[in-house]
């Protein structure tokens, strides 16, 4: 079928250049040349011009009536303000679309070549041009104005009560953190980042858990180097050559008489050394033959070496991790015990201010709530921010909608990998006192670890899991 | 140098390494249209998956191979298809290809030069571009598959090979890659500036000069002051891959691993890179509003309306490129201050686009216009721009950035105000000077064929994205059935697709035109449209030196057409003002 296409087409090319080479050829006989455009051409194009462009407005009427409604009621209170200033800069460049489309494919059509007239010679004036330069000057500045009033209004200070959310991004999901019950966000440091601890927030906790886990991945990483094959056949054949030279040399192939003396001293073996050289022998052989000996390439050594100064160094960053106080006494050290982590939705409640922070974990991700007309790229190692108010809840729009399956979304919007076109968290808006018994029902960070650990440990062997299939 | 023009030349230093900027010029175009077509089937590639997800299609198999298996695009393959097709059009195709085609071609004719300042040079900024497409395309090859982050490549996604499979030695190559293009870049443009400054003709005064060259001098102007700014942007990027910097990273968590850099910030790589990124668009845009000046003056017999104010246009916006890359940063961050400063500069460009617009109106009004292709991808240049142009005001406007950002709405309107368009100019360019360059001509009726089609098509892919990327659809989505209130405008995807396969399809009949009309087009006379400017008095048959007698003397500018006090409806360059004439 496919191929039938493909062939159609082809042929389809092929019939079209004959059918020029034949029109070429008669010109030809007829001495016409292909810079000469015949009166039936010049009507043609004429004609088409004006006929794309009736189909053109057609269709973009069409698209108007089809998908004008492309949004929603904006469920937020700068949303409002956002689409009156949209709409009013949609009518403005519609109408000069139209204005200008239209004087140019009327023109098009209008003048079309006439055999024996003239163009009128018009090279310039001046008050014409003064006209086309003042009159966008002007709407330009009106957008200007009219549109950094409402840029100030979005991204303004946020007010002290504020509800304060930090988003945190990683290939391929969001975590929402609320600040708990101090009203204080832990400090959080990418180096303490573990399994049980996502966003890498510093408690006493949380830095004993990242030590042991990094110990815990140097000692493997030791232990596999220690019983690498080759590794082992090295330092076999090191130890056997000590040996033997001991062994050689107590035969007495003597050429330095002179040193000879000196030579027992020097070359030889005390018994103790000699005896702690074969148990080595002994524990290498029998490593050796152990059942965890790992083979690997000169390369995979290398890069298991290096990973493992890495480890090193990263621990060495842990260690270096020092309790502080914030301003006013709070313990920024153990501000995040009652911290609480949200995967896959997080509330909001309706009517009061939220700002939120946003960090990234791996590469630059976007925050992207369209139904709020809100967005903010995450950037690693620069947090950023952004105010909203959602005024529509969950429910009111499921009823506006006439949609009951309808949810606020947060979505990536900022290319970040294999995964990125499905990296999204529901959103949802209710009354305060449905989001505060929401947020009363959740965990605190410390709270109930044993839970927690297991979860986060499935879901993050699960993302390790999307990653790798995605490095595939 | 005139001496030089009949000694024997060997088909090497005629063809391949010629220092002849004809020669030079056709080098740029074959190589641009073979990226070209690359670069439209890999679009074409997506599109079917973007059309018709999840849907098996033989023909990815057969191109793609293990990309596509069982005929379903891979979601990695994707995105590097997508990064790739940018790539290619916006550096091979829209600033290699048109400038490097037209430019090199244009530059010595319409000034009245022998060749360029450098031929030297010349061959060199050739052949890196060359060898800079030979290594992109390479790419596409190597293990993990070509650079996947999008055309903009930012890091971390794009220094950390363990973030995809793209960031390994694709991206690598694409940097290395982009780098010799900017070489390449900068050789032909010092070239282009100093030949435009320096070798113009006895007469060929700078308000003389062709708006073409204006364009393409300002075009120079502005690649050799952003291109070095991209290449630290490059090297600091290849540093920070393998070298262990850290001038983009920070506080880095992946692959299981905290890295051990701290300090840099991905911000700066964006500042760095739109710092060219944006005066880029403009180099694909004023070569392309260049040619169309030029083309439609000469087919509308008409003077240019307000050469003058052109020349201001062309200076202003490329003024202004230089202080408005931020607006392409609304969210990430940025102080709001700052960003309001952009928006303020970003919109003073429309104006002088708006001048630039209402100029070429005005010089289609009450002309006699002759429907040649040149002067249909002109007409549609001008549709493009402006309709494309406006929806840049909305983006402009950061407050309004903030929900479409990203979206398909972008895709939209850079599509259509910067590919379309640019795209028009250069096959506009092609058609009118076809014969300057191969000695013949094309044919017009294919040229009909391929405008209609394209001019569609090209609407009917780009117009209808508006709306996707209204409803709130990102960019660079490899599917979007995950998200439900995205499901009604979903429905235009088909459509979308199908009208880039028939724009695709459409590009045949010129390939066709373009290959068949150098052997067997018909053979072109000196002057083919009556234009006014120097090139068409060179002969057909190319010599080097390009005028086989002494250079030609101006005495006008190039837009005396229709001029009441002649006969003929063009009055040359060359021709000497008449007792009682207003000279120009």
């Amino acid at each position: 079928m496919k191929l039938i296409t493909l062939l159609v087409v082809i042929a389809g090319v092929i019939a079209l250049a004959q059918l020029a080479k034949v029109g070429q050829l008669t010109s030809l006989i007829r001495n016409k040349r292909e810079e000469d455009i015949s009166a039936a051409d010049t009507r043609l194009n004429g004609g088409l011009f004006v006929a794309f462009m009736v189909a053109f407005y057609a269709s973009f009427i069409w698209l108007i009536i089809r998908y004008g409604d492309y949004n929603p009621p904006a469920a937020s209170a700068h949303g409002e303000t956002y689409d009156t200033l949209m709409n009013f800069n949609m009518y403005i460049i519609m109408a000069v679309f139209f204005l200008v489309n239209t004087v140019l494919f009327v023109f098009a059509n209008k003048y079309r070549q006439e055999a024996g007239r003239k163009a009128k010679f018009f090279a310039h004036d001046n008050r014409l041009e003064l006209i086309w330069t003042v009159i966008p000057s002007i709407v330009l500045a009106v957008i200007i104005i009219y549109g950094l009033r409402t840029w100030n209004e979005m991204t303004g200070e946020a007010s002290d009560d504020a509800l304060r959310v930090e988003v945190y991004s990683k290939q391929f999901d969001w975590t929402a953190r609320y600040p708990g019950a101090d009203g204080e966000f832990g400090l959080a440091n990418y180096n303490l980042i573990t399994p049980t601890n996502p966003l890498g927030i510093v408690t006493a906790d949380g830095v004993a858990g990242a030590l042991e886990e990094i110990e815990g991945q140097i000692a493997s990483l030791e232990s596999e180097l220690a019983h690498e094959r080759g590794t082992l056949l090295a330092q076999i054949e090191e130890v056997e050559a000590e040996l033997h030279a001991a062994h050689d040399h107590g035969h007495g192939h003597n050429d330095h008489g002179d040193h000879a003396e000196h030579g027992d001293e020097h070359h030889g073996l005390s018994a103790e050394r000699k005896a702690m050289l074969e148990a080595r022998l002994h524990d290498l052989e029998h490593m050796l033959e152990g059942d965890d000996v790992v083979v690997l390439s000169n390369a995979a050594v290398e890069a298991k070496e290096d990973k493992v100064h890495r480890l090193k160094r990263h621990r060495q960053r842990i260690m270096e991790v020092k309790p502080f106080d914030y301003e006013g006494g709070v313990a920024a050290w153990e501000a995040g015990a009652d911290d609480k982590i949200m995967k896959g939705e997080f509330h909001l409640p309706v009517g009061r201010e939220v700002e939120f922070v946003f960090r990234s974990r791996d590469v630059i991700h976007s925050a992207y709530m369209p139904h709020f007309r809100a967005q903010m790229n995450t950037v690693p190692g620069v947090p950023t921010r952004f105010k909203m108010t959602p005024t529509i809840t969950t429910d009111s729009m499921r009823t506006v909608l006439d949609d009951p399956d309808f949810n606020y979304v947060l979505l990536c919007n900022k290319v970040c990998g294999a995964a990125h076109f499905n990296m999204q968290m529901k959103v949802v808006v209710e009354s305060e006192e449905e989001y505060n018994a929401w947020l009363e029902s959740q965990e605190e960070f410390l709270a109930d670890k044993e839970v927690a650990t297991e979860s986060d440990a499935r879901a993050e062997a699960a993302d390790l899991e999307n990653n790798e299939s995605a490095t595939l | 140098m005139a001496g030089h023009a009949h000694h024997e030349e060997s088909f090497i230093s005629k063809y391949i390494f010629s220092h002849d900027h004809k020669m030079i010029s056709k080098q740029f175009l074959v190589t641009a249209v073979f990226m070209g077509i690359i670069a439209v089937m890999l679009s074409i590639f997506f599109r079917l998956q973007l059309g018709w997800p999840g849907e098996s299609f033989a023909i990815l198999e057969t191109f793609l191979g293990k990309w596509a298996p069982g005929g379903v695009l891979d979601r990695n393959a994707y995105l590097a298809l997508v990064t790739i097709h940018g790539t290619i059009m916006v550096f091979f195709v829209l600033t290699g290809g048109l400038s490097g085609t037209f430019s090199n071609l244009l530059i010595p004719l319409q000034i009245g030069a022998r060749d360029m300042a450098s031929g030297f040079m010349n061959m060199l900024s050739y052949w890196f571009f060359a060898v800079s497409s030979v290594i992109m395309i390479f790419s596409l090859f190597v293990e993990g598959g070509a650079a996947s982050g999008g055309w903009t490549v930012y890091p971390p996604l794009s220094a950390l090979p363990q973030a995809m499979p793209g960031s390994g030695m694709g991206m690598t190559l694409w940097l290395i890659s982009m780098t010799l293009f900017v070489v390449s870049s900068l050789l032909g443009g010092l070239n282009y500036i100093v030949t435009v400054i320096n070798l113009r003709t006895k007469g060929m005064s700078m308000t003389r000069l062709p708006l073409t060259i204006w364009a393409f001098l300002i075009t120079a102007v502005l690649g050799v002051l952003s291109f070095p700014v991209l290449v630290s942007a490059v090297v600091l990027l290849l540093m920070d891959r393998s070298m262990g910097t850290a001038f983009y990273l920070s506080d880095i968590f992946i692959g299981g691993e905290a890295l051990d850099v701290t300090g840099g910030s991905p911000i700066l790589y964006q500042h760095l890179f739109w710092f060219l990124g944006h005066p880029e668009v403009y180099i694909v845009l004023l070569p392309a509003l260049g040619i169309s000046s030029e083309v439609i003056a000469t087919n509308s017999r008409k003077p240019i309306f307000g050469y003058k104010a052109m020349i201001g246009s062309i200076l202003g916006i490329g003024f202004l490129s230089f202080i408005v890359w931020g607006h392409h940063m609304f969210v990430t961050g940025m102080n709001p201050f700052l960003g309001s400063v952009f928006v303020f500069t970003t919109l003073l460009i429309a104006i002088p686009s708006a001048v630039k617009a209402f100029n070429y109106i005005t010089t289609l009004w009450q002309g006699n216009l002759r429907f040649t292709p040149a002067m249909l991808f002109s007409i549609g240049l001008v549709s493009t721009f402006v309709t494309g142009g406006l929806t840049g005001i909305i983006l402009a406007d950061s407050a309004l950035d903030v929900n479409v950002h990203d979206t398909y709405f972008v895709v939209a309107h850079f599509h259509i105000v910067m590919g379309m368009s640019a795209i028009f100019g250069m096959l506009a360019g092609i058609y009118h000077w076809y014969p300057k360059m191969f000695g013949r001509m094309m044919n017009t009726k294919l040229g009909y064929v391929h405008f209609w089609t394209t001019l569609v098509a090209g609407y009917g892919v780009f117009f209808p994205m508006h709306f996707v990327g209204l409803a709130g659809a990102p960019r660079r989505y490899y599917d979007y059935s995950n998200f439900e209130y995205l499901d009604f405008v979903m429905d235009l995807q088909p459509i979308i697709s199908t009208f880039a396969i028939i724009g695709a399809v459409g590009q045949l009949p010129f390939l066709w035109n373009f290959f068949y009309s150098m052997f067997r087009g018909q053979v072109a006379v000196e002057n083919p449209w009556k234009a006014n400017t120097l090139e068409w008095t060179t002969p057909v048959e190319h010599v080097h030196g390009n005028w086989p007698g002494a250079l030609p003397e101006v005495h006008r500018w190039a837009y005396d057409y229709s001029n009441p006090d002649f006969e003929e409806d063009f009055v040359p360059q060359t021709v000497p003002v008449k007792a009682g004439e207003t000279a120009h």
